[in-house]
């Protein structure tokens, strides 16, 4: 779909879901940051301000996610992460082989569908299993101080907790050296970013 | 209400509050001005105390004129019988039946041990228990500062000028007992410290956390104390009642959990930092998320209150080793060597000594129960022998992780009948140690004393033994960071039962998830470069 102000140009992402994509990314960094110092990885804050600072992005995460689950189902836009499995197969060609001879990009994004099938599985992933497990496990960890009185104590560990919410961690971690790889793959390795950030898509490309 | 009643109401009020004000300024003019002391009682205006004691049993008959309970009271407490029985096991317990780490025993050592018995006259087995003007008054309700007794005198005061320590020159004056007992008062840190302060022989030396820097400490040091600030003397939180002192380390409460309790509500243990603060006394923001008060299901206060004992430049000691006891000088002098600072390093009466200041704690499960090596109990001479054993398996109920002081040392043990020794070290006798520098003869007499067998060889086994830490509390902002324990090899290191953020991990998470990420990463910088330099077969259809 052609916009008729700006020829050339798909408008693909509107200014909240722009926000709310780098307020998110910036929000994981960091995340990961504190969180794998608390791990013990290396020592940068100091533990006590990692987990503060850990504690504090994981309730203003939390906020973004209210305004953006609202957001999802007010526009619509939440229909962008049911799973396809048409051109899945093409994909993984365009990947494993089709990149590299600069084959045509065999997806083409438009407003109504923004992700390649390959993405939308990845980000449907991300949502139904990354996530739950990081903020399960992250909010069970948080109010560890509460377990007792909702009689939790009796069925969680923080060994089992505090492991899950880890493993978790490193699937957020494998996910975003992925996702920030294939930011680089679109016609100009910053195009997608740039779209990103403008929200405008060069309409004919992929 | 109305406007006219609301007037009313008004001047009444104003009525009575000028009528008060002229009640106030009435007083000061009713009486003499308000008398120094808290006390109900002036003593030196009494008349039974206004003359010359020559001995403190005279002084105590005096005192219990008016007090006539005082003694039977006091002849109750462990300051009084040194004995504990231990309710679970029925071990004898107590200063006169235990042997410590320092000093090791009382038995066949009285007339010295007893400087610090609230008692007059105990020297042997023969001293009666019962005899009311035995009991010590003046030790703990001296306000003078003046009252001293000294090794050697079987708790008697100094009746009569002395040169001490012997042969060293100095001498201590007589007290003046009349002025001591016109001068009673409740006890101080100071009267505390007279004893406590000074255990095994020298301040500082065996809790760590109790020295003669307490009698005016500053906030860092203690809080509670703090001379400038709250300024508690000891009995504010060791509440007495009947003279007996709350707070024992023969039983002690591990934890305690519930709200405060107000003073003077009837209270287990009101000698806890709970008793006043409550188990829960962080207050915290959503940041913290209870996070400190749930700490306290693990670990004692004093376990993040309390980063390091001896605070201070009087020390504690931290190892006595007996077994280079009776070696003499270059001349066959008995000699004495002290360390940088000036605390005893070498004694040819009683071995060597290290001793240090600023110490971290040792942490250890603790359920306020301690099981004792005491006389005639069998020990393993291969390993290090506890003198004591505090009690408590991770996350029982009613234990913490708790800080402790561990004294170390060496001390004389039978090798064949395997247990430890009673040595006669004070007195003036040819086979006391420390006056004629002869092992056996001072086990002779020791286990004579004691009533119990010797097989008559005699060898060092290592000890420790172990002190719950419990005053030097800092101010907040000095408790232990959290970094201290949450790291490898942290503070807690080795402590089991506990899973801590920071230290703990899962190996095959650590290495699967760290794989995953080196992966995805080597993976994708390679499927970049490739992308990047192998030569296009297609033209691009656009720049
Ligand atoms: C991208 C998101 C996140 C990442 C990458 C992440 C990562 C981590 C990591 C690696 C740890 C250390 C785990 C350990 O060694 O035990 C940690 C700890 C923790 N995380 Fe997260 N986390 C994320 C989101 C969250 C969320 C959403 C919450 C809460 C709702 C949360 C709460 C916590 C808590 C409470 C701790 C433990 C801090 C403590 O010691 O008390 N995290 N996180």
């Amino acid at each position: 779909m052609i916009d008729p102000v700006r020829p050339g140009y798909v408008y693909l992402y509107k200014r909240y879901e722009r926000f709310w994509h780098w307020a998110q990314a910036a929000l994981i960094i960091f995340m990961m940051i504190t969180g794998f110092e608390i791990h013990g990885a290396y020592e940068n804050f100091g533990f006590k301000r990692a987990v503060e600072l850990h504690t504090l992005s994981a309730w203003t995460l939390l906020i973004l996610w209210a305004f953006t689950i609202f957001w999802q189902f007010t526009t619509g836009e939440w229909r962008q992460y049911i799973p396809t499995f048409k051109k899945v197969g093409a994909m993984v060609h365009y990947y494993s082989i089709g990149i590299f001879t600069h084959a045509p990009h065999p997806f083409h994004k438009t407003t109504s569908s923004k992700h390649n099938p390959l993405q939308r599985l990845a980000y449907l992933a991300l949502l139904s299993m990354v996530s739950p497990i990081i903020w399960g496990s992250g909010l069970l960890y948080l109010f560890f101080a509460y377990w007792k009185d909702f009689g939790l104590d009796k069925w969680l560990s923080l060994q089992g907790v505090a492991l899950t919410h880890t493993a978790g961690a490193f699937m957020m971690l494998v996910f975003f050296i992925a996702h920030v790889y294939l930011t680089t793959t679109g016609h100009t390795p910053f195009a997608h970013i740039k779209t990103m950030i403008t929200g405008w898509e060069e309409a004919d490309e992929h | 209400m109305t406007l006219r009643q609301l007037l009313a109401a008004g001047m009444l009020c104003a009525a009575a509050l000028v009528q008060t004000a002229v009640l106030a300024a009435d007083i000061p003019s009713l009486g003499d001005k308000l008398p120094p002391h808290k006390s109900t009682a002036d003593h030196s205006k009494f008349k039974e105390l206004d003359k010359v004691f020559k001995t403190g049993p005279e002084v105590t008959k005096a005192c219990l004129a008016c007090h006539n309970d005082a003694a039977k009271q006091v002849q109750h407490t462990k300051h009084w019988t040194w004995e504990v029985i231990d309710p679970k096991t029925g071990q004898k317990l107590g200063k006169k039946n235990i042997i410590n780490n320092f000093c090791t025993s009382t038995v066949s050592n009285e007339k010295d041990c007893m400087a610090c018995h609230a008692g007059y006259g105990w020297e042997d087995k023969t001293f009666d228990f019962s005899k009311e003007e035995s009991v010590d008054c003046l030790v703990c309700h001296d306000s003078t500062g003046t009252y001293r007794k000294l090794p050697g005198d079987a708790g008697h005061p100094i009746y009569v000028r002395k040169e001490f320590p012997a042969g060293s020159g100095k001498f201590v004056e007589p007290v003046d007992l009349q002025k001591v007992a016109q001068g009673v008062a409740m006890p101080t840190r100071t009267n505390c410290g007279t004893c406590h302060f000074f255990g095994a022989g020298g301040d500082g030396t065996k809790h760590g956390d109790l020295d003669s820097s307490l009698r005016n400490p500053p906030k860092f040091l203690d809080v509670h104390m703090d001379a400038k600030g709250l300024n508690f003397s000891c009995v504010n939180c060791h509440k007495t009642s009947q003279h007996q002192v709350a707070g024992s380390r023969y039983e002690l409460a591990a934890s305690r959990t519930g709200k405060p309790q107000p003073q003077g509500k009837v209270d287990d243990n009101p000698a806890s930092c709970q008793s006043c603060h409550g188990d829960k006394p962080h207050k915290e923001s959503l940041l913290h998320a209870e996070r400190l008060n749930t700490h306290t299901d693990t670990l004692a206060c004093q376990t993040c209150h309390i980063p390091e004992y001896s605070r201070g430049s009087v020390g504690t000691e931290k190892v006595w080793d007996w077994s280079t006891a009776t070696k003499m000088g270059p001349d066959g002098k008995p000699v004495l060597k002290k360390d940088s600072i000036g605390r005893r390093a070498f004694d040819s009466k009683k071995g060597d000594f290290v001793w240090d200041s600023y110490l971290k704690p040792e942490y250890r499960w603790f359920n306020g129960k301690v099981a004792f090596t005491t006389r005639g109990d069998k020990i393993d001479p291969t390993k290090t022998v506890e003198i004591n054993h505090p009690e408590g398996k991770p996350n029982e109920p009613g234990a913490r992780i708790w800080p402790f002081k561990v004294h170390r040392g060496k001390q004389a043990y039978d090798p064949e009948l395997k247990n430890l020794l009673v040595v006669h070290t004070a007195g003036e006798d040819h086979t006391a140690l420390w006056h004629n520098f002869d092992w056996p003869k001072a086990i002779t007499t020791g286990m004579e004393t004691a009533g119990l067998p010797w097989s008559g060889k005699y060898d060092f086994v290592s000890t420790e033994m172990s002190w719950p830490i419990a005053h030097m509390v800092a101010p907040k902002g000095d408790a232990v960071p959290c970094a201290q324990c949450h790291q490898a090899e942290g503070r807690l290191a080795g402590i089991d039962g506990i899973w801590l953020p920071g230290v703990h991990k899962n190996e095959l998470i650590d290495t699967v998830g760290w794989l995953a990420a080196a992966l995805a990463l080597i993976g994708t910088l390679i499927h970049g470069i490739v992308r990047l330099c192998v030569p296009c077969r297609k033209p691009r259809s656009k720049a």
